[in-house]
């Protein structure tokens, strides 16, 4: 075991203010649970969970009360014990409407009997481990939460060499992957070998960023006697490292195709917080009930490292935290590049919760967006090779067609052309739109 | 200079372009792609908008698809009875004339009657808009004002006036493609002499909708009671039905939602026509209109 200087580094990228010093030194405090929980049934990527209990119902901490609605899709546990208030929609994250479970807590917080860990994973199948996985509903914790036991079972024409553990959080104000790492080295490597197992992959990369010295410690510590094929990889602080395709390229030299996956490359990411859930899964046998999420910002009293239950409401996180010492002028839903604007606290915590921002009215402007002036910052900012300030005039004239022969859908949504683009024009905000509309005009020919 | 060079140059590029000149010609003659002259005729007959309102890419395609492939004669809109009554003539048709129809926006929230929720500052797209936290409107239902429609109008009928659109019918020709643009289906096509509308689409009930606009469909049925008919509840929510006058136009007064309003027919539907007035708290419902929304 090493930890050495990634050889590579990807083309592009941006360097924002990080502020990781507001939350960075907190350590993981646990959330009380709070009067009510709203548990949305869409909590990852692909189709959202079905509902198995109806109003009235008393469930147990881990007790499934949303299935798996097809191959693409993660179960949803309750998160404590309690009584079933509603069944219905409320607002997400995402700015929509999506079932939701509301659950009003009994106090006990009673573990529902029955799970059972594998204590010993190491003999155990394959099939078994990801079973477990898939049983805990886990989904990749990061931030896209892609079920994480289709991740795990790659189709059998494509192996798996290389595990990448990302832990390079380059999301700015973001510390919740870095406290973890401080704290949970020993677990999250425990993690990594269950899932390297049930990859059979070869070779482990533990991908941090160099601004967490602490975190690159506290993992060393954890994998000392590890093989020679596991190794830490420090990554230059840059955004977006944290994002799979410059992962891998830094760590491994290899490039994801145009339109391919990771598996592609024979490479699997996994983010800690995920490897910690797994690890949860197959030795304790708990299911996917809690995360940490960092509450930060200016405008916080007391920015705090939250390990909360999943379906806590925004407002109540924010309570927990000391509540607000001064102006709010936008509240994220995750980090300052890639989070969700919201328009209140009325939205509930997900596994994919990684943060819930509040910038102070000095911090944020609104800009208005002026004519590209082909200066090509976006161009070298762009860690996909994009020419965002060509596709975004094509899109904005809509011309999608046009804008899908020069690769839209390879952006990765990380928004650097924005943050480079001196015109202020809204390029990520052009992309995703366009991405929406040739992704449907893909699905009406394919339906055709 | 020798004289020479002027002559020889003038003679190669005079050679050329003869060369070239009668090979076009040739080609011309012999190459010629024989054209339907029934279709250049259509061609001739369709007003040339190229809106696309009868589904195909354009006035050429269409007079293609109604000579050679037999489709409708009645498709365009903005040609109207005339085009239909030529294109029927040409095509030795029946021509069956068909009401005008223009585009209504079914909203009259307008930024003084309808709050906004939070401050947007993205792309100014109706579509973009919607994606950011379900739009900035209190009412999940109520007109963006970001423009989509009215960048794709080809007749500059859509005019925003306070933060909502308004369609004038008199320019209006019927094409419908705002119709498809408007992310939250707030535009309807109806028959130009109808003048009475139901201008909101909130299906939520009456209270939610008192508290997010002040001209909203509270459900009260009140429509229902005086106009009778001309009236029909979709759940919470009154639609006009078109086909059946409305004999009793008290109700535009009476509306307790305010979102019945009567125009002349050239007039763009616009709540200015029933001025609200701050009306007593009515604990009923009352009414409104719509569209299905995505």
């Amino acid at each position: 075991m090493k930890a050495t200087k990634a050889k590579f580094k990807f083309d592009g990228g941006i360097h924002p203010a990080y502020h990781k010093e507001l939350a960075r030194d907190r350590a993981i405090e646990t959330m009380p649970i709070p009067a009510l929980l709203r548990v949305s049934m869409s909590q990852h990527l692909g189709a959202p969970a079905k509902p198995l209990v109806k109003k009235g119902d008393t469930v147990k901490r881990g007790q499934c009360i949303g299935e798996a609605a097809g191959f693409i899709s993660a179960a949803v546990h309750a998160p404590t014990s309690g009584t079933i208030k509603e069944v219905g929609t409320a607002p997400t994250a995402m700015g929509t409407s999506a079932a939701f479970i509301a659950i009003e807590p009994d106090g006990e917080d009673a573990w529902i009997e029955g799970l059972e860990g594998i204590a010993d994973w190491q003999n155990a199948d394959t099939k078994a481990l990801i079973a477990k996985v898939a049983a805990a509903g886990i989904a990749g914790m990061g931030g896209a939460g892609f079920p994480t036991n289709v991740k795990l079972s790659p189709p059998p024409d494509k192996p798996i060499d290389t595990l990448i553990l990302n832990g390079a959080e380059c999301e700015p104000y973001l510390t919740a992957d870095h406290r973890l790492m401080v704290e949970h080295a020993e677990q999250i490597w425990t993690g990594c070998q269950i899932v390297r197992k049930v990859l059979g992959a070869k070779h482990v990369h533990i991908a941090i960023e160099d601004n967490k010295p602490e975190a690159i410690a506290a993992m060393e510590q954890a994998m000392e006697g590890a093989d020679d094929d596991a190794s830490i990889s420090i990554l230059k602080t840059e955004y977006p490292q944290g994002a799979e395709k410059q992962q891998i390229y830094a760590t491994t030299g290899r490039e994801v195709p145009s339109g391919g996956l990771p598996m592609d490359v024979g490479c699997v990411v996994e983010n800690v917080g995920t490897t910690l859930a797994v690890w949860d899964a197959v030795v304790n046998g708990k299911p996917l009930t809690e995360r940490v999420t960092t509450v930060t910002g200016m405008p916080v009293s007391e920015p705090k490292n939250v390990l909360g239950r999943i379906g806590i409401p925004y407002s109540d996180l924010l309570d927990f935290c000391g509540g607000l010492k001064a102006d709010v002028a936008k509240i994220i839903s995750g980090g300052p590049m890639m989070g969700l604007a919201q328009p209140g606290l009325d939205a509930t915590t997900t596994k994919t919760t990684s943060g819930l921002l509040f910038l102070a009215p000095q911090e944020t402007q609104t800009f208005r967006s002026m004519p590209c002036i082909a200066c090509g910052r976006c161009v070298g900012a762009c860690p996909m090779y994009l020419v965002p300030a060509e596709l975004s005039q094509m899109l904005e004239a809509e011309d999608y067609e046009a804008a899908e022969e020069l690769n839209v859908l390879d952006c990765i949504e990380c928004g650097c052309c924005a943050f480079a683009c001196p015109a202020h024009r809204p390029l990520v905000q052009h992309m995703k739109q366009g991405k929406s509309k040739v992704m449907l005009k893909r699905r009406q020919a394919q339906k055709k | 200079m020798d004289i020479n060079n002027i002559l020889i140059t003038s003679g190669a590029i005079g050679g050329v372009g003869l060369t070239c000149g009668t090979a076009l010609a040739l080609a011309a003659k012999f190459l010629a792609v024989k054209e339907d002259p029934r279709v250049e005729a259509m061609d001739e007959i369709l007003p040339g908008a190229n809106c696309g309102g009868c589904g195909f890419a354009g006035c050429a395609d269409y007079a293609k698809a109604v000579v050679l492939d037999g489709a409708a004669i009645n498709l365009c809109a903005p040609g109207g009875n005339e085009v239909l009554e030529l294109i029927a003539e040409a095509m030795g048709q029946e021509a069956s004339a068909e009401e005008k129809r223009v585009a209504v926006v079914m909203c009259a929230g307008d930024s003084e009657k309808a709050p906004r929720k939070h401050l947007y500052n993205g792309v100014a797209d109706c579509t973009a808009a919607a994606a950011v936290a379900g739009g900035d409107k209190l009412c999940k239902y109520g007109c963006l004002g970001y423009g989509s429609c009215a960048r794709v109008c080809p007749s500059g009928a859509i005019e925003f006036k306070n933060g909502v659109a308004i369609v004038h019918p008199d320019l209006c020709i019927s094409c419908s493609a705002c119709v498809r643009a408007c992310p939250r289906n707030l535009i309807k096509m109806v028959p130009v002499s109808k003048t009475i509308h139901v201008v909101c689409s909130s299906k939520d009930k009456g209270p939610i909708v008192k508290k997010a606009c002040q001209v909203g469909c509270i459900g009260c049925r009140m429509c229902l009671k005086l106009a009778g008919d001309a009236f029909e509840m979709e759940g919470f929510l009154a639609l006009r039905n078109y086909d059946i006058p409305v004999e009793n136009e008290l109700i535009v007064e009476k509306c307790p939602g305010k979102c019945i309003v009567k125009c002349g027919a050239s007039e763009a539907p616009s709540p200015e026509a029933t001025e609200p007035t701050p009306s007593e708290p009515s604990t009923e419902p009352a009414e409104a209109t719509t569209e299905g929304q995505t």
